[in-house]
């Protein structure tokens, strides 16, 4: 076979794979949100939009991984740093933190929420200490904050490790001779990680963010679990238009608006953490 | 003021003995080469004076001043990398800004020193580029200037030009001497080529099996050399050793010949002899020529004497064949003798 042609077969599998698996149900799903009975139309996004609890969906959506996303970046990144210098161990260490990855939403959703009921974990040892008298209702619906930062709290036990594994490796590929330098030339720990580790890590983290944010707007189980509909997010809100109120239409309009989100947060760290031509390592 | 003295420095590696008790000065101002095969323990020495690395034991003083327990920010010192280091996420102005900024000298103080040092090494039209941009030599030009733009009491070069190519090796060597004599720092480098040493160095220190066997003047190190490995180890090509056997009166016998040596307890010594300190006549030690080696300015003679090679570089005008059998006598005064068990000069 000629050389030049090879590549594109070879690719052709996949590429299939992506048309009838991506492409025509995203077609579809686009399809859907955007046309009625007379074709095009705006008519279901108006619904969605309308509707009351859509700007509170969108709202906590973006607040929680406002919220998530740094506080995993921040704890990927010490951890990570701890990780790298380590000079034995490091991988049991790896294999350690990224159990949780190995659970699904829904799982690591239970395990909180077994945490944090009223008969859960939490109240029996604040009971058993004596700091108080009977179990607290934390996750009610007057206490939607409560709920939000239990959320924030199992996302985070959840999926750092796999923001770590990314660091991990990309710090594995800065060479020591930089830190030297810098070290020579006057910078200390704290600016060797601010001046070297941190621009040098672009990629790793333009790859780990874009990916810990998409997620984060799909966030789903662990919410459910914890808040039911109290915190309203937008992968709810679609579950909630298919098959609690059966409208296919409204539903594939939310998809449309996290797919929108989605695009427009992964151009954003495509530009902030773009690395200048010839500026690699 | 940035005198370096190191005192009863050792360094070991689990169990393997890196440095034995390394005791040096450097004076202020004076280009010190540490010299030697890879392996002898001069990269090791030369990253425990920048503190990249820490002593065993010993006590490292730069300036009057206890280092060995500072971090390497704190020592006044700058150093160029072997493979250079330059940032690549920063422009070249930044690599030569670096230091300066972390010392958060004014704006315009760091604009002055940057332009200044880029001049210098000739590299002001690269400043806006990236360390990808640049060739090897230009970036080794980077790691220089932003050494320099620290004005720093003491340099520190981990063999700077082993990455080069050979012509622009010898056009660098040229003009790092110049840009350090001017500087007037004190300066360590570290480098496995001899000739490098020889034409940059105040004092070349030899080193081998973590020990220093020589410290002196290159001229000194070249014609005195104070061990048999001094000898063989600079040079090119090396010195020739001939095994000596006492004659009694003074005098030694050499491949059949006997010469005048020096009074020493022993029956055995090894002579030695450079290459170029020979010359062809009636007399001298017998040498029967393997290979002829025309190279213009001279030329270099492989021979075998008494089973063991010895190179001899003579006139390019000796009419001289494979086979032939010479007769090579020694310069006196070049002459020197070495003990065959400890390997030092006698």
């Amino acid at each position: 076979m000629h050389p030049k042609v090879l590549p594109y077969v070879l690719l052709l599998p996949a590429t299939l794979f992506l048309l009838v698996f991506f492409v025509y149900p995203f077609v579809q799903i686009a399809l859907l949100a955007f046309t009625g009975a007379e074709g095009f139309t705006l008519q279901h996004v108006q619904t969605m939009a309308s509707h009351w609890k859509f700007k509170a969906a969108l709202g906590w959506t973006l607040l929680l991984a406002a919220v998530v996303v740094p506080i995993q970046l921040m704890l990927a990144l010490s951890m990570a740093t701890i990780v790298s210098k380590l000079e034995s161990g490091r991988s049991s260490i790896l294999y350690i933190f990224s159990i949780p990855l190995g659970l699904s939403d829904l799982a690591s959703g239970i395990i909180w929420l077994a945490i944090f009921e009223q008969s859960g974990f939490l109240n029996s040892l604040l009971v058993g200490l004596g700091i108080i008298e009977r179990p607290i209702l934390f996750l009610g619906y007057q206490n939607v904050w409560v709920i939000f930062a239990a959320v924030v709290i199992a996302e985070a036990w959840r999926a750092t490790a796999i923001v770590m594994v990314i660091l991990v490796s990309g710090m594995g590929l800065i060479p020591k001779e930089y830190y030297e330098a810098a070290e020579v030339f006057g910078a200390g720990p704290w600016k060797r990680f601010v001046k070297i580790t941190l621009p040098l890590l672009r990629p790793s983290l333009q790859t780990a963010l874009i990916l810990r944010t998409l997620l984060a707007f799909e966030v789903f189980a662990v919410v459910i679990t914890l808040g039911g509909t109290t915190l309203p997010v937008l992968m709810g809100e679609t579950f909630q238009w298919q098959f609690a109120l059966q409208d296919r239409h409204v539903a594939s309009a939310y998809a449309m608006v996290i797919l929108a989100i989605s695009i427009a947060a992964t151009l954003f760290y495509l530009w902030a953490l773009r690395v200048p031509k010839g500026a690699k390592i | 003021m940035a005198e370096i003295v190191i005192k009863k420095v050792a360094k070991s590696f689990g169990g393997f003995h890196a440095l034995h008790s390394i005791d040096l000065t450097i004076a202020d101002q004076e280009f010190m080469v540490l010299l030697g095969a890879s392996g002898c323990g001069k990269t090791t020495l030369l990253r425990i004076i920048a503190g990249l690395e820490t002593p065993s034991q010993g006590e490292v003083w730069i300036g009057g001043r206890r280092v060995d327990g500072l971090p390497p920010r704190e020592r006044g010192i700058a150093m160029v990398f072997q493979n250079y280091a330059v940032f690549p996420h920063l422009t070249v102005f930044e690599n030569i800004a670096f230091g300066l900024r972390m010392k958060k000298l004014p704006r315009q103080e760091i604009e002055r020193r940057v332009t200044r040092t880029a001049e210098l090494m000739h590299i002001e039209q690269l400043l806006k580029r990236y360390s990808g941009q640049l060739s090897g030599g230009q970036r080794q030009r980077v790691a220089v200037a932003r050494a320099l733009a620290m004005e720093p009491d003491v340099i520190l070069m981990d063999e700077p030009l082993s990455n080069l190519d050979a012509l622009l090796r010898l056009e660098m060597r040229a003009e790092l001497k110049g840009v350090l004599a001017a500087s007037k720092t004190t300066t360590i480098y570290v480098t496995h080529d001899q000739v490098e040493a020889m034409s940059l160095a105040d004092r070349i220190s030899v080193m081998n099996a973590g020990k220093i066997v020589q410290a002196a003047r290159p001229v000194e190190v070249y014609r005195n050399p104070a061990a048999r490995f001094v000898g063989s180890f600079i040079g090119n090509p090396p010195m020739n050793f001939i095994p000596a056997k006492r004659a009694g009166d003074g005098k030694w016998q050499v491949a059949g010949v006997a010469l005048d040596g020096p009074q020493a307890s022993r029956d055995r010594l090894e002579f030695a002899i450079r290459p170029e300190d020979v010359t062809v006549g009636a007399e001298g030690i017998p040498a029967t020529v393997r290979v002829v080696e025309p190279l213009g300015v001279h030329t270099l003679l492989t021979c075998e004497v008494e089973g063991a090679l010895f190179r001899a570089v003579v006139e390019s005008d000796l009419a001289v064949t494979p086979g032939d059998t010479l007769r090579l006598a020694p310069k006196p005064d070049r002459v020197r003798w070495f003990d065959p068990e400890s390997g030092m000069a006698v």
